[in-house]
């Protein structure tokens, strides 16, 4: 394990320094080197052995592209079973103590250990009785001595090999012959009781040298410190208590607008600061459940590579947004549904590179994922430049699988969605890549259970964009409370662009369409919400009622039309799915100053609900 | 009610607490039962069948009350203070039913409770677990597990 972490390792730095290009050839091997890796130390954690000669090939490829020889594989042996060497070991003891100045030099010595290292067995002691305390300590400094007991069979000439750089002015260097190897014990480890050097600790950690690693423990403890694991319940209890007091807060402060600054200075005041504090107190509370969606993305590379691999296609990946932060439930749900987009964009959406350059295109696709925030929900696109749906063979498809009648007039953008239909797909063959295609549905029940939506925006040619939009799940947001009839409900503040009242040449009625308002030279469709919803009592005329123009995550707009606005308010999301169900139209509800629940308008789905009127 | 606890699990014995949708009686697991409480007004879902009477806020825990009246074929309850929610828990929901009022609480043992005929009650044996006679009353016991599969099928239609 150490002789191939080593092997790998030269093999980045040569990489690194720029000694030797990045190809797809050499980056396929680092890959394979890197699960190499990762066998060999779930071997060593389960305490077993991966098996012998384990990535030896790759091995090989690092050596040859890092223009070195590959170490014997012998090296990976002493540490288990010294007594195996061949030929008579010897014992020798290196007392190495570097000067002050040592590292500014460009002399480390962790590499000169861990070169001493790969000679045979080694065994450390440290002295740390040079070491200053920390307020004293200059980092650039080299305060430690070690003293190695090395069991190889090397002549002396390699040892003094090792330390031909430094030894004389930069570093005292002692090698006295033990004798061969059975003749003495060895001091053992003193390593285990030696608190690390930090500036050695750094450069350690990424390789798999037992110094190392202990260093890289020892170091990782101070890390800790700083964070604490909590059990998500307990997250989940402050956030609901966080509600509750925002709905207390709503409250007094409904109580209290009968009072004056004037007659009441000192309550006026209270309640500002508490409604200050119960907002930061909010934020930081939501804060701890977020997390940035670049630990969704990170996964992203390593399956287009291996998929663009086995697809002989040439693929592309970008990511933009990683940092854009989403609650922690959020993350763990959107997990599948994203590998199954992508790995559908590689497999149907990206042509070969043959087809990519007869149509006119780069031999590379491009794939692009992006996370953002819009109207306080997160979006998160996939977006390829492939050849898009095909829409004829869509449609005879779901004719075929009986999805659709023959002969439904369907708009291109109904065409599209019909990919999620429950098993469909549009695969001319079964893939071992996206199977059948069953699975769009399953995508689209997956994100829709998180509260959320995915829709698909395709240009045959072109390529296609998977557009998901989530929840933040953050419990508290900021809402415009409206009215229709006896009814409240409550519009995200984020949807919101403008409200205004229309005058008589505004609003029309068109046929099939329904009533358009006209503004500012644009037409923007009106979604009576009394008729979505089926409330008695509402005002039906636009020109007397209040049309409030809203976008939806997907940058539609609509008028939506409502009795009166009756103020801007924070208010706590509460789900309806965990006693009930899902309503359309409605994306939660939440609990006004007075206590009744009042719904929160899902805007997207009013606008699609408004189109079936 | 520890007490009551204990003896609705012991010896096959049961408790039920039993209430009134207008001349019939009907009975709800004790155990099911989390709280009963007078009618308040509810919210509106749009778009759901008739038997939602919409949504309340329970301690900051949103609600649906169920109009079992409506939910068993008798039109929909002219629900007034005096009109009863009882608060149940069926899986890890919680939902409410509005019934007239609470009438008792019966124990019967397990041999007692007799299976619904057949052709009776043709829209409500679905989810009834039983019938028993109390003091000369028939109680129709809910099955409530039913009563909800029954609804999501609903829903679903409707939806």
């Amino acid at each position: 394990m150490v002789a191939f972490a080593h092997s790998f390792e030269t093999t980045l730095d040569i990489l690194r320094s720029g000694r030797a290009a990045v190809t797809a050839a050499v980056a396929d091997v680092l890959v394979r080197a890197n699960d190499v890796l990762g066998d060999y130390v779930r071997a060593a954690q389960a305490g077993g052995e991966p098996p012998a000669g384990h990535g030896r090939d790759v091995v090989e490829h690092l050596a040859a592209i890092s223009g070195t020889a590959p170490p014997p594989v012998v090296h990976a042996a002493p540490a288990a079973a010294p007594a195996a060497e061949p030929k008579a070991a010897r014992k020798w003891r290196i007392v190495f103590e570097p000067a002050l100045g040592l590292l500014r030099t460009g002399n480390d010595p962790l590499l000169m250990l861990r070169e001493l290292n790969s000679l045979g067995e080694t065994e450390l002691t440290v002295d740390r009785s040079k070491l200053p305390v920390l307020s004293e300590m200059d980092p650039q400094s080299a305060y430690l001595t070690w003293t190695v007991v090395l069991t190889t069979t090397k002549p002396r000439g390699a040892i003094d090999d090792v330390f031909e750089f430094v030894a004389g002015d930069a570093a005292n260097v002692e090698i006295t012959d033990l004798g061969s190897a059975e003749a003495t014990e060895g001091d053992g480890w003193g390593l285990f009781d030696a608190p690390p050097k930090p500036a050695a600790a750094a450069v350690a950690a990424p390789s798999g040298v037992p110094v190392a690693s202990a260093a890289a423990m020892a170091g990782g403890t101070g890390g800790h410190a700083a964070s604490i694991r909590v059990d998500l319940d307990r997250v989940d209890r402050l956030v609901n208590m966080v509600g509750e007091l925002v709905i207390t807060q709503a409250m007094l402060g409904q109580q209290s607008a009968g009072f004056s600054i004037e007659s009441h200075p000192e309550l006026i005041q209270g309640l500002q600061e508490l409604s200050h504090h119960t907002r930061e107190l909010q934020e930081s509370v939501m804060a701890i459940r977020a997390q940035p969606v670049k630990a969704l993305f990170s996964r992203a590379p390593r399956l287009v590579r291996d998929l663009s691999a086995k697809l002989n296609k040439q693929v592309r990946l970008l990511t933009t947004g990683e940092n854009t932060e989403v609650d922690k439930t959020v993350i763990e749900q959107l997990a599948d549904p994203l590998t199954h987009l992508i790995r559908n964009a590689l497999d149907h959406g990206l042509e070969t590179p043959e087809e990519r350059i007869a149509v006119g295109k780069p031999a590379e696709g491009t794939i692009h994922l992006s996370a953002g925030h819009r109207s306080g929900r997160i979006i998160i696109e996939i977006t390829d430049d492939g050849r898009g749906i095909n829409r004829q063979r869509v449609l005879a498809k779901a004719i075929e699988k009986g999805i659709v009648e023959r002969g439904t007039a369907m708009t291109d953008e109904q065409i599209d969605a019909l990919i999620f239909a429950p098993g469909f797909s549009t695969a001319d063959q079964v893939s071992d890549v996206s199977g059948r295609g069953v699975g769009m549905d399953v995508v689209r029940k997956n994100i829709q259970d998180c509260g959320g939506r995915v829709v698909v925006q395709s240009t045959p040619g072109k390529g296609c964009r998977f557009v998901l939009s989530l929840p933040l799940t953050l419990a508290v947001m900021d809402g415009m409370l409206v009215a229709v009839g006896e009814e409240r409900y409550v519009l995200p503040l984020t949807n919101i662009i403008e409200s205004l009242r229309p005058g008589e040449h505004q609003a029309r009625g068109l046929v099939e369409i329904g009533d358009v308002l006209t503004l500012r030279g644009q037409y923007i469709r009106l979604v009576p919400l009394h008729r979505v919803f089926g409330v008695p009592g509402a005002i039906t005329d636009p020109t007397q009622g209040l049309v409030v123009v809203v976008e939806s995550e997907g940058g539609d707009r609509v008028g939506l039309l409502v009795d009166e606005l009756l103020g801007q308010q924070q208010v706590v999301i509460k789900s309806l799915d965990s006693n009930f169900r899902p309503v359309e139209g409605v994306s939660a509800a939440t609990i006004l100053g007075d206590g009744r629940v009042a719904l929160i308008l899902d805007v997207g789905a009013l606008r699609a609900m408004g189109g079936r009127l | 009610m520890q007490d009551e606890t204990t003896t609705s699990v012991s010896g096959g014995v049961r408790q039920f607490i039993s209430f009134t949708i207008g001349a019939e009686e009907y009975g709800v697991d004790i155990m099911a039962i989390r709280e009963i409480k007078g009618w308040t007004a509810t919210t509106d879902l749009p778009n759901t069948p008739d038997y939602v009477r919409g949504v309340i806020n329970l301690r900051g825990a949103i609600v649906p009350i169920f109009d079992l009246r409506t939910r068993f074929g008798g039109g929909t309850t002219d629900a007034t203070a005096r009109h009863v929610i009882i608060v149940v828990s069926v899986r890890s929901r919680v939902v409410g039913l509005l019934v007239d009022a609470v009438a008792d609480i019966i124990t019967v043992s397990t041999g007692a409770i007799q299976p619904v005929p057949e052709l009776e009650h043709k829209g409500e044996a679905g989810f009834l677990a039983g019938l028993v006679t109390v003091e000369g009353r028939m109680v129709a016991l809910l099955d409530l597990d039913r009563l909800f599969d029954l609804d999501a099928t609903a829903v679903a239609d409707a939806a």
